[in-house]
This record gives C-alpha cells, structure tokens and sequence, in this order.
C-alpha cells in the first residue's frame, strides 16, 4: 500500500493522511494508491500541510507499517526516549520501529 | 516577470545589454549582462563607458553575483548595477549592501516587504560597497 | 567575556523582527517552503524527523549562566525538557514549534543569544578552544579573534549564498582541542616578532570527502586579518563548484586547485581587498579583548587537594585539567553517562550547571565539540563541593577521554539526513565498557558515531570511528581506526566489510584487546595503531 506522510506546517509533527484529513497516527493512515501527488499538491497549496510525501507500506492487523525504519521512526517517536513516543506506556513499541 | 525596481535617480538605460563576448568584440556598447560564471574583472578596463551592468542571478542560492557586484563597484564603477533573475525579496538588501541599484527578479516583489526589509536593519557589522558606515567605525570614530 | 552594547543589541533586536516577518508570511502563504527554507536554516530551523529542530549559536562555546538558565528555561517552555549539545559547540532543540521560534529568538535576545548563521551556506558559527582563557598552554585567549570574526562574518552581504556551508575556527595554543584543521578556515594565532598574528590553514573538513587543511599563510598581522579572511572567502565565493552540492566545500576547490593556486588567488584578492580599508582598527580588538580580561583570580588560593574519597580522586584524575592560574582547576563536565544520549541534558541539569557556573567558575561555562559542559575557573578548593552536586544530578561520569566520552550526531532517531541510528549504538558500547577501571586501563580513546555520510559525529577524526550506513532498508556500521581531530591531526581508516549493531560493539572490543596486548609502555590506542597499522587489527576482527 501507499501512504501520503508530512509535517505539520505550524507544529511541525509528523502528520499521515486519513482520508478526509490529517492524523498525528500512523494506524488512521489510509492507502492512498496513486492519488498521493494530488492530494499532496491541493494540500500543500492549502497549507494543511508541509513537505508530503508518498510512501510504501504493508498492512498489517496493527495498522499501515511503513517499509523503511525512517518513516516507522516518525511514526512513533525516537527509539531512545520511549517516554516521549506516542506510545509511551508501551514499553514494546520499540520493536515494532526495528 | 517583476518590475524593474530601481534606486537611481537618472533615466533608465533604454540600450540593451549584450552578452560579455558581444561587448568585447562590439567597442561602442554601453550596456553588458554578466553571467554568473564570467569574471567581472574583465570589465574593469571599460567601466567609463559603462552605463548598465546586468548581472545574472540564475538560481537564488547561486552567490557568485554578490562578489561581482562589489568587485566593480570597488574598482570605481557608478552606473547602473543591476540583478537579474532569481532575485529574492529577502535578497534584495544584502544585494544593496553589495552595491547593486536595480533589480529585475524574474517573479514579482512586493514592496511593502521590500520597503520594511531595506528599513530594517540600522547598523551592519562590516564594510561593503554601500554607505553604510560599519559599526567597527562608529564605535571608534 | 563579551558583552553586547547598542550596536549588537540593535542587531539582533532586527534579526527577531525579520524572521518573525518570514515566518508570518510562510504561515499565511506568501512565500512556499522552497523560499522558506533557505531563510529558515539561515537561522538554524530545521525540519527534522519528528519536528522543527532549532539550533541555538554558543559563540565560540563560550555562555554565562544567565544564558545557561535561558537554554533551561526554553527546553522548559517550548520544548519536552531537555536540550542536545553539539559537536558545533551550539545547542539544539528537537520539539519546536515553527509558530513558536520568532518568541524563541525574542527570549534568547534578552540575554545576548541568537540562532544567526547556525545553518545554510553562509560562515557559521565561529568555534574555538574550551579551555581558552584557562588553558597553561595557550599563547593568548584566542575569543578575541573568534568574537571579531562573529561580527564579521554576522549578515555578510556578499558570503551569505556561499557555494556551501562555511566553518572557521580559531585556537591559540598547540594542543589542538578543537579540531582546528578539520575546519573550512583553521586559525592559529601564533606570535612572531613580538606581534600577534594568524597563521590561516584552508580547506579541512569532514563529511564525504574527509581532508585536512594545508597551511595557507604563516603569519596575518591583525591589521590584515579581516582582509585577509575576506579575500579568502571571496574567492571560494567565485570559484567554488555550484554544480554538485557533494563538491561544493572548499575542501574541494583547494584539492582542484591546489594550496600554492588558491594561495595566488588569495594573495591577489587580498591586493585589491586591502585597499578598500574594511580592517577594524587596533581600538576595536582592544575594546573586544578587555571583555576577555582574566577574571580577579585568587592569588592565595591553595593548591593543594583532598584526595582521600576514592570516587572524587577518579574525577580529578579523569575530568580536572590543568589551569594557568595555581589554585585553580578546569573542570569538565561529562554529558555522557554510561547508557544515556551524549551532549543530551535536561532543563533541570542545565540550571544546576548554570548556577556551579555562577557561584564557582567566576560566572563562566563552555560547550566542548565533544558535547561536554566545561566549568573554566574552579578553585581547587571548591572541586570537592562541586563533584558532589554534580553527582547528585548525574553529570559526575569519569569518563572524559576515554572510550565511554562518545561524540555521536542525533542519528535516525532525531535526524532527517541519517542512514542509520547513532545513540542507541553510543549506548551500547558505553554499557559493554561501563566498568570505570577497565575504561582507565585502556585509556585515551576517541570514539566518535556519525549516522551518515555528512559526519557530524567527527567519525573521521575518532581514534575509532563509525560510520553507520543503509544497507538495503538495514542499519549497517562501518568501522575505521587511526583518525585524530588533535594536533596529531589524522583521518581514519576503514577496517573492511560493515557489522551489524551488536557486531561492531565485539569487533571493537576485540581492537581494543589487541591494543592491550601489544601496546607498549605510554602508548595509546591510537599510537598502537599508528606503530603496528592496520593489519593486526583486521586479522583480530575478522580473522
């Protein structure tokens, strides 16, 4: 699958796209298949977000898992400070970054 | 295309500028566009019938046009020193400081920014080929 | 140290304004991301993995601990708590808030600070020795210099769309202990006749295309040194490469050219610069140079110490360097505990060093390029007050120099450039070699990680180095040996084929156990190395 990705413009934090929007989690983002450049283009036009990008992904019973570490990174935090991940209190979110 | 932003008091050249190869094999040109790339240096010879120099900015990130405008203006020229190309709004007053008086930045420029960048700053740490006194020179006298 | 009067003030006070005008108007959509991104970085703000990242300047390492409070009270206000301190001698933060960073700016003006020129391909922020103004060897305190060049090269209008990002430093003592020839612009002041002067090396760096930089001119009296350094510039300015961002230092353009052809260039630039008279005149350093007095040291302050708490004789031996004044110390400060993230410190640590700052150090703290906090002016009376506090807080590791004192960049874990994470590896082989005596019995040993080719982690110059990589979607580690940022100035060598994490913590232990089997008396690791090279070394890790 492929999944649109981006920072907010105003916050900057990592941001995917959901369908009708934007979400702060990976596990809302949905397959865009080839309409990521379009969507990407209005929405940046529209300021709703900066820097999107298309990425591949597999789906999983979790959720989307994006296929390179880079993005599997942005999607939960830095692997050195779990406490500051979207998943802190999961201390086996980690592994699913590696 | 933007307008053509001038700070000059004189008339506009209406001669347009040849390429460097043109004015030196042409002995009666008065206008000369520099590309990034070429030396100003071999203009010095001419500056005193020089009237509009245009100098190429052909991306905004390329800087060599900054060291070309003070290099002919340190060896005395006086017309018209103009930027052309990717020429910035947040450019525009460090391009000043290097000496250029007119730009013609291929995208337009408001001037409202414009205005309230060239205001900004009241002090500059060095000297360069504007006016400004450097803030060495004003501590020291 | 230096103190802003109207001038600066008034400087700094226009940069806010001018980007808190940027910044209005990209949020409101006058300007896209590709026009605000070169005004952005010209102020430090990066978009990073997670969020903006703003770099804060520390000019030539050198703070106060009003400023130190300011970096505590921003990890505070605007970002989760915590600050990096980098290899720059600056310091970063990784949670901001692009609609937060012009109130940033406009706190850090309060106390004479600024993110001026900490990225884009303008001169950064000018570096310098730790121990200036402390050091027993040094010649004269080189920040000076360094603060003349700050004013110098702060909105250059012609150098501020450079090729590249530029780099100066400047030293003066021979103990290199900021990488001096690994800089774009390597200064030494050096005295000859009597009269200051800067010896200019050109064209060191790391990153891709690893080089050391080649003495250009042996001696530039003050009165030619702007000059001199304009000319320099100039010519990078006019002929450094624009086609390819990987050719565009001026590492590459002296390589090209070769140091007597840039040297030519330079010299007649510098006929023409000369002329323009853009020199600050001798008043100016004086006036410069009296903020860098020495403070009103003791004269009786005894120079004796309390060795008999065994943990506090470690630290002395380990993180107590030698001061030009009797009585007193340099304290270093390590930031790498055993399993933590180097150059990393909390709000609260950073406050608690502030205020050793203010009540032992005569009010003056220093960012090291190897991510430590240096306390300059410490009493060798006070040493033992000031270990414990540290140790409360956690900053008391004994490690300065040897294998656990690790530079590692931020990595994946933070970075939007990196191939490959740093700290958690950082962590790793500080746990394997977490034993204090065993770290001291192989002594000094320069670790450095960079995540990626740009070598933030200085990995060229570590006496180990690591280099981590992408293989094919796999973090992958390259190992290289024999590198040095000191005065021994060296770059490294690449053992052979990558290792995975936990394969590169057991290559480097079977290094460092060769090296304890056949160093001989006084040698280094590095110095094993350099005797036996890298044959032995390779057939112990592969073999």
């Amino acid at each position: 699958m492929k999944l649109l990705t981006g920072n907010d413009l105003p916050t900057g934090d990592v941001t995917w796209w959901s369908g009708s929007g934007w979400s702060r989690h990976v596990e809302d983002a949905v397959d865009v298949g080839d309409q990521g450049e379009a969507i990407a283009h209005a929405e940046e036009g529209a300021r709703r977000v900066n820097g999107p990008y298309v990425i591949d992904a597999t789906a999983t019973p979790e959720g989307p898992r994006p296929a390179h570490i880079k993005d599997r990174i942005r999607a939960l935090g830095p692997t050195v400070r779990p406490d500051l991940t979207l998943k802190p209190a999961d201390p086996n979110a980690g592994s699913w970054v590696i | 295309m933007g307008d053509l932003l001038r700070y000059r008091d004189d008339e506009t050249h209406e001669e347009p500028a040849v390429t460097l190869d043109a004015f030196l094999g042409q002995s009666n040109a008065t206008a000369v566009r520099i590309e990034s790339g070429e030396d100003a240096r071999i203009l010095l010879p001419y500056l005193d019938r020089l009237a509009l120099v245009e100098v190429s900015f052909p991306k905004f990130r390329d800087g060599r046009g900054y060291s070309t405008g003070r290099i002919l203006r340190e060896a005395g020229y006086t017309g018209e020193l103009r930027a052309q190309g990717d020429v910035l709004v947040d450019q525009i007053p460090l391009m000043r400081r290097c000496g250029f008086d007119s730009f013609a930045p291929e995208a337009p420029v408001d001037e409202a920014v414009l205005a309230a960048s060239l205001a900004r700053y009241e002090f500059h740490y060095q000297a360069a080929a504007d006016p400004a006194v450097p803030v060495w020179k004003r501590r020291h006298g | 140290m230096y103190k802003y009067d109207e001038y600066d003030h008034s400087i700094v006070a226009a940069r806010v304004e001018e980007f808190r005008d940027q910044v209005n108007r990209r949020l409101a959509g006058q300007i896209t991301e590709d026009q605000f991104k070169p005004l952005r970085l010209m102020n430090g703000l990066y978009l990073q993995l997670h969020a903006y990242m703003l770099r804060v300047a520390v000019p030539y390492g050198t703070l106060d601990s009003r400023q130190m409070h300011m970096l505590a009270h921003i990890a505070r206000k605007y970002d989760r708590g915590y600050g990096h301190f980098t290899t720059r001698q600056n310091l970063q933060y990784n949670w901001i808030k692009l609609e937060d960073a012009p109130d940033i700016l406009a706190e850090l003006a309060t106390v004479e600070m600024h993110a001026i020129q900490t990225s884009g391909n303008c001169i950064r922020n000018i570096s310098s020795d730790q121990f200036a103004g402390a050091a027993a060897d040094e010649l004269t305190d080189p920040r000076p210099w360094a603060e003349l060049l700050r004013q110098w090269s702060t909105f250059h209008p012609e150098f501020s769309y450079l090729p590249r990002k530029f780099k100066i430093c400047v030293i003066a003592a021979e103990e290199d202990r900021a990488a001096m020839r690994l800089h774009d612009i390597g200064i030494q002041i050096v005295e000859k006749d009597g009269q200051l002067g800067a010896a200019i090396y050109v064209g060191g760096g790391m990153g891709r295309t690893p080089m050391i930089a080649p003495l250009i001119k042996d001696f530039v009296p003050f009165d030619d040194f702007v000059s001199y350094l304009e000319a320099c510039l100039r010519v990078y300015n006019r002929y450094g490469r624009r086609d390819n961002m990987y050719k565009a230092r001026i590492k590459i353009l002296i390589h090209e050219l070769g140091a007597d052809k840039y040297r030519a260039e330079v010299e007649e630039e510098f006929a023409a610069v000369k002329a323009l008279g853009i020199d600050p005149p001798q008043a100016e350093f004086d006036r410069i140079a009296a903020y860098f007095a020495p403070p009103a040291f003791d004269a009786d302050a005894p120079d004796t110490l309390d060795r008999s708490d065994p943990d506090f004789a470690v630290w002395l031996d380990q993180n107590v360097s030698a001061h030009k004044k009797p009585g007193y110390a340099v304290v270093t400060i390590s930031l790498k505990p055993i399993g933590g993230i180097p150059g990393d410190a909390t709000a609260d640590q950073i406050d608690l060093m502030a205020d050793l700052g203010k009540q032992f150090s005569f009010d003056e703290l220093r960012v090291t390029h190897a991510q430590n906090i240096v306390l300059p002016h410490v009493r060798k009376a006070d040493l033992y007050t000031v270990w414990q506090q540290l140790r409360e807080a956690g900053l008391a590791e004994a490690n300065l120099g040897l294998i656990s004192d690790i530079i590692a960049c931020p990595g994946l874990d933070y970075c939007s450039l990196a191939n490959a994470r740093s700290i958690p590896l950082a962590q790793k082989i500080a746990t394997r070699f977490s034993d204090i005596g065993r770290q001291r019995e192989l002594g000094e040993l320069k670790l450095k990680i960079s995540g990626c080719i740009n070598a933030c982690g200085h990995h060229h110059a570590g006496h180990i180095g690591i280099l981590g990589v992408d293989r094919k979607g796999v973090e992958n580690y390259q190992l290289s040996f024999g590198g040095s940022g000191a005065e021994d100035v060296s770059l490294g060598t690449i053992t052979g084929p990558g290792f995975s994490e936990d394969g590169i913590v057991d290559a480097i232990e079977k290094a460092t156990d060769l090296y304890l089997a056949q160093r001989e008396d006084g040698e280094r690791f590095l110095d094993t190395y350099r005797r036996l090279g890298m044959a032995p070394f390779k057939e112990a890790i592969y073999g």
